[in-house]
């Protein structure tokens, strides 16, 4: 067992696990969202995180082909790209919500979950045809922007790129927005009335329909900043990138508690935090016989443990009160 | 009126199916159509490969098809998507074989793919000729109807670690896509590092896509001379280029599933410098294939890529066998089991060399390349500089 | 579309349109090999003969006729569609079984085929040179004889259910969308570790898959020779498989009719409407959501043997969520908890992917060959993106939500479903 060498890779581990962390958190807070004011699993949620990783990579790659790219500055940029994403997600989360969701409303449970796999597929093939078609690419690469990649060398083992800063600012950023708008503002108490108990909220005024759109934008936005700094850091996506980054997101959603914002933070970190740690370790901890392929599963055999133990999440589910 | 609206769609789908009808029937084979098949990747990240091994079997088909339409049968060529995936791959073979008219398959790509592809040819005694299969196995079962006119993973693996050695290498780290051509090759790399004295100082499969990190943390940590990457390009790209952004200083070698214009379009400057063996020649090493490249680009508005030039040659093989399994046949159609007899008794000289098989159906000299990247440029992709060519005979069947 | 109604509700006339179709359709195939239009054509007379209000034993002597005779002549004649015939009946099995977890008993299990290929593995696992990458030469020696398929048959079952009640019971306490959460988990748990446990011993051989699988010995082929007939094994094994496999789904049909008129299935009823109320009434819940676990895995089990024999060759590519969700659609789009809605399911998806996609780009091929025009755009010019068979998942997922929205009972629905969730 060679202990300098586990310790010496700790801090990077830690870092990397933070940066997916953050990751999943953002997503994270699509499903939670969405299952707060409605109960239900929006499935296709994965596809709207990467819907705005798409929508990032053509502006680059549009950019690019005009030559701008360089001469411009690398924070404008990715502002640019942010709000692209976000906007982009979140109108494709607020359309595939009124096409496929609400005329669901009353059903069942099973049915609008089935509705939500079939818009998934079919958004999957659907941005793989376009891109076959604009793009003739299966595979699209982020350009790269070298302000982004500069490293600051901190020690011999761990480096931090200015891009994983870049990610990890942002993902402060947006939730602590989302915290100030959920919490502090009256569109936020609307979202939490209509999540605690939705017939009182539209007694109560509330315009039920609204709100749930607005959620699902909110939502959808998350997802799509999400997307955009997935690009960034990873620097390749394919139509069918989304699926699992975002069932890893659910888990981790369900893992803090779902329907509980802060919830879905806290699992997105913790979930982050451990694939990381699985897949740099147990290769060395095991001599080889256990290694990184199984970092997808630990999620889920983690999510089972804790949900034998814990049934409602790590902090508790906020969901409606069953009358 | 929701019981009838049941009908209402099961009438539409049938009227839809009905207007299907008669081109079906027109479809229905007119008599003396033979058909070669192509199965490869059309879609998903290999299919700029795939694609290549299609349209090379296309240009083939249309300028070599003269002898054999002479004999009095049509030649069509039926392309087919296997997407990389076994279970597709197999799919596509019980499909293909159900068709009467298709006497020779070419493809695949991967040999995770042609290995339990060929197992449903075999049934049917289905000619199979590989431009791209490199694992041992194709061939090593001895099955009578699968050929290949490329090179094979041990002898390929044995010439990146004979080339690491010759760089100096002390340490490698080996990694692989797990698939039965990566992990083949890369354990071929690792056991002939082994034997040459070289460290392999970590071995791990991942089908990870995007996120390297957590894989690359190690590696940095034990800072090896050479990182070895079994699998294909579109792979080891963003492999390579995370792996270069992390500042790992180490020189990158790969086998032949690096060989494409998109490695360097996905993984940019990360992976200029870098050296990948292949059994498929840069085209403009070959003297004959210069026409062969004019007519590619011509025909379908790019350079060939790799494996295209073999997939012509398979397919002249496949006619040339036909037209003798033809003759034999007294001018009627041929059995399948006779076109591949034909096959293995075919010598030619293609665009690659001279082709002649051995007793289980590899080529009596392949040749295995070692080519360094140049540019950062795709387009630039044929100008990869040589550094090492090798003719090697496979070896023979263990018994 | 009345008269269809009609007309089939009328027993001589049902009775001739019905044989007509029949009789046409096989003509159609048999002249036609490779038309779909006609084998679709053949399939659909299966279920008009399914809803036509004939007799049972006029019923039963032309489902007789068709299925057992019919069917394997056409299979003959077109290899592919012996194929298609016997992937249907795995699949029928299949969405039975899910129909019973899902359809009578409420648990959203989203991960089903993992059952599935715990049975296949097994097989695969015993039934080629694998096991004797980790079990030594002296204790045994692999690949197992033709004739323990069959024990491994009955063996599969018994996995399959132990499968099911381990993954059923650490989830009994979970609400209905966790519950989903974890099924998916371990259906992706069990597909990774197929994957992966090549080291450090070599169960599965990873993603190279297994190959070659046994298959069950054709003992009847001495019976043949001395008919006179000569046949190749390569073509008796579609035979042998298409018969096997529609004795098992007879048995799993009949299995399922008796379990859903029992106090079992009218137990698993109860917990599906509602849980809190169900355990009120008296239904012991755990073992109830046990049993309904184990019966379905049990199928899955037994089919996934019989799979890996047809295959020759399996790998974990085949037992991703797709396919789960794929079974699960089935049981949706066919009618939750009808039997038949589940076998027109499973029929309708399976023939979508195997026959009419990979048929229209087939076809679309043939016209790019003859250098056919449509509106003066060459379709030699048609990239190869827009190949149809690329697109199945999105025409699926197009189909999922369609028919959520406008008919979420199904196309057969059980009658009480009905009742529920949309009009007569």
């Amino acid at each position: 067992m060679d202990y300098p060498l586990l310790i010496a890779i700790f801090p990077q581990v830690l870092l990397d696990g933070l940066i997916l962390g953050f990751m999943y958190a953002l997503i994270a807070l699509g499903y939670t969202m969405v299952y707060g004011v409605l109960e239900f699993i929006n499935f296709a949620h994965s596809e709207i995180f990467v819907l705005g990783a798409f929508v990032g990579v053509e502006i680059l790659l549009g950019l690019k082909a005009a030559g701008v790219l360089d001469s411009l500055s690398p924070f404008l940029v990715l502002v640019l790209l942010l709000l692209a994403g976000m906007a982009a997600s979140g109108l494709l989360a607020v359309l595939v919500e009124r096409v496929a969701y609400r005329p669901l409303r009353g059903a069942p449970r099973l049915v609008p979950l089935i509705s939500a796999i079939g818009v998934s597929f079919f958004l999957q093939d659907a941005i793989r045809l376009f891109e076959s078609i604009w793009n003739n690419a299966f595979n699209l690469v982020y350009p790269t922007m070298d302000q982004l990649n500069y490293r600051f060398q901190l020690t011999e083992n761990i480096d931090v790129p200015v891009k994983s800063l870049v990610v990890i600012a942002a993902a402060l950023l947006m939730l602590w927005a989302l915290h100030l708008l959920v919490n502090r503002t009256k569109v936020g108490k609307a979202i939490r009335a209509v999540a605690e108990d939705q017939p009182t909220a539209s007694l109560m005024g509330i315009n039920v329909n609204r709100i749930i759109s607005l959620t699902f934008l909110i939502g959808g936005a998350m997802g799509g900043a999400a997307g955009v700094l997935f690009g960034i850091q990873y620097g390749l996506i394919n139509p069918y990138t989304g699926f699992i980054p975002g069932l890893k997101a659910f888990t981790a959603a369900v893992l803090g508690g779902i329907g509980n914002i802060p919830g879905a933070m806290m699992g997105g970190l913790v979930l982050g935090l451990l694939e990381a740690f699985a897949a740099s370790y147990l290769s060395l901890l095991t001599g080889g016989a256990f290694g990184a392929e199984y970092k997808d599963i630990f999620a889920f055999s983690i999510l089972i443990l804790i949900l034998i133990f814990r049934p409602k999440g790590l902090l508790g589910e906020v969901v409606r009160e069953r009358t | 009126m929701k019981h009838y609206s049941v009908w209402k769609k099961v009438g539409v789908l049938m009227a839809g199916a009905a207007l299907l009808f008669p081109a079906a029937v027109l479809a229905g084979e007119a008599k003396g159509t033979i058909k070669i098949a192509s199965q490869s990747p059309l879609s998903g990240g290999q299919a700029a490969l795939g694609e290549g091994i299609k349209l090379g079997t296309q240009l083939a088909v249309e300028q070599l098809k003269g002898s054999v339409e002479k004999l009095g049968f049509k030649v069509e060529l039926v392309p087919y998507d296997d997407q990389a995936k076994p279970d597709v791959g197999v799919a596509n073979a019980k499909n293909i074989i159900a068709d009467k008219d298709i006497l020779v398959v070419i493809g695949h790509l991967n040999s995770g793919v042609a290995i339990p592809s060929s197992e449903v040819y075999k049934d049917a005694q289905l000619a199979m000729i590989s431009p791209a299969n490199t694992n041992p196995k194709i061939t090593d079962r001895n099955l009578m109807n699968v050929s290949r006119v490329c090179g094979r993973d041990d002898v390929q693996g044995a010439v990146g670690a004979e080339f690491a050695k010759s760089l100096k290498i002390k340490t490698a780290y080996v990694i692989h896509d797990k698939t039965t051509y990566g992990q083949g090759v890369a354990e071929f790399f690792r056991d002939d590092s082994k034997k040459l004295g070289i460290e392999v100082a970590g071995f791990e499969g991942t089908e990870e896509k995007s996120n390297f990190d957590p894989i690359i943390t190690p590696i940095k940590a034990k800072k090896p001379g050479l990182i070895y990457f079994g699998g294909i390009y579109d792979q080891a790209a963003p492999f390579f280029k995370q792996v270069f952004e992390k500042g790992v200083k180490a020189k990158f070698l790969g086998p032949d599933g690096m060989d494409s214009s998109d490695l360097t379009k996905i993984a940019g400057k990360a992976v200029v410098g870098m050296y990948y063996t292949t059994t498929a020649g840069p085209v403009a090493l070959y003297p004959k294939a210069k026409k062969f490249a004019d007519d590619y680009k011509t025909k379908f508005g790019k350079s060939p890529e790799p494996y295209a030039a073999e997939s012509f040659d398979s397919t002249a093989i496949a006619l040339k066998a036909l037209e003798a399994a033809i003759k034999g046949a007294g001018g009627k159609l041929p059995a399948r089991e006779a076109v591949s007899v034909q096959i293995r008794k075919t010598k030619h000289e293609g665009i690659t060399g001279s082709i002649e098989f051995d007793e289980k159906g590899d080529r009596k000299k392949a040749g295995y390349f070692v080519l360094q990247v140049v540019s950062d440029d795709p387009a630039k992709w044929g100008e990869n500089k040589l550094i090492k060519r090798l003719e090697i005979a496979p070896p023979a069947l263990k018994k | 579309m009345a008269w269809l109604t009609a007309v089939l509700n009328r027993p001589w006339p049902a009775t001739a349109l019905v044989v007509a179709v029949i009789g046409l359709s096989s003509f159609a195939v048999a002249h036609y090999p490779r038309s779909i239009i006609a084998f679709l054509l053949f399939q659909a007379s299966i279920l008009l003969l399914y809803l036509a209000r004939i007799g049972p034993r006029l019923k039963g002597g032309l489902g007789v006729l068709t299925l057992g005779v019919l069917m394997p002549i056409l299979g003959t004649i077109n290899g592919y569609y012996m194929e298609v015939a016997i992937q249907v009946g795995i699949f029928i099995a299949l969405a039975l079984g899910l129909n019973i977890v899902v359809g009578l008993a409420g648990l959203l299990d989203l991960g089903y085929v993992a059952f599935y290929a715990v049975g296949a593995y097994t097989w695969a696992i015993f039934g080629s040179p694998q096991a004797g990458e980790f079990i030594s030469e002296s204790v045994a020696h692999f690949p197992l004889g033709g004739w323990w398929f069959f024990v491994f048959l009955f063996l599969a079952v018994a996995t399959g259910a132990t499968t099911g009640i381990l993954l059923g019971l650490p989830v009994l306490r979970l609400r209905g969308d966790y519950l989903a959460i974890v099924t998916l988990g371990f259906g992706e748990v069990i597909r990774v570790l197929a994957n992966n446990l090549d080291k450090p011993i070599n169960l599965t051989n990873g993603p190279k898959g297994i190959t070659p699988i046994g298959r069950p010995p054709l003992f009847f082929q001495p019976a043949l020779e001395a008919v006179g007939i000569h046949a190749s094994p390569a073509a008796l094994y579609p035979l042998y498989f298409y018969f096997l496999v529609l004795l098992i789904v007879g048995v799993v049909i009949l299995v399922n009719r008796r379990l859903e008129d029992s106090h079992i299935g009218r137990a698993w009823e109860a917990i599906r409407e509602d849980e809190v109320a169900a355990q009120a009434m008296g239904v012991p819940l755990v073992r109830m959501k046990l049993l309904a676990f184990a019966c379905g895995a049990s199928f899955a089990g037994a089919m996934g043997v019989v799979f890996s024999a047809k295959q020759v060759f399996i790998n974990p590519e085949s037992f991703t969520f797709l396919e789960s969700i794929g079974v699960l659609s089935m049981v949706i789009l066919g009618g939750m908890g009808s039997i038949p809605g589940a076998i027109l399911g499973a029929a309708v998806v399976t023939i979508l992917n195997l026959q009419v996609l990979k048929g229209l780009s087939l076809w679309l091929n043939t016209l790019r060959n003859a250098g056919v025009t449509i509106l003066g755009y060459n379709l030699a010019n048609l990239p190869t993106q827009l190949e149809p068979a690329k697109y199945e998942r999105m025409i699926f997922g197009l189909i999922l939500v369609l028919m959520m929205i406008y008919r979420p009972q199904g196309i057969l629905p059980a009658r009480r479903r009905t009742r529920e969730l949309g009009g007569g």
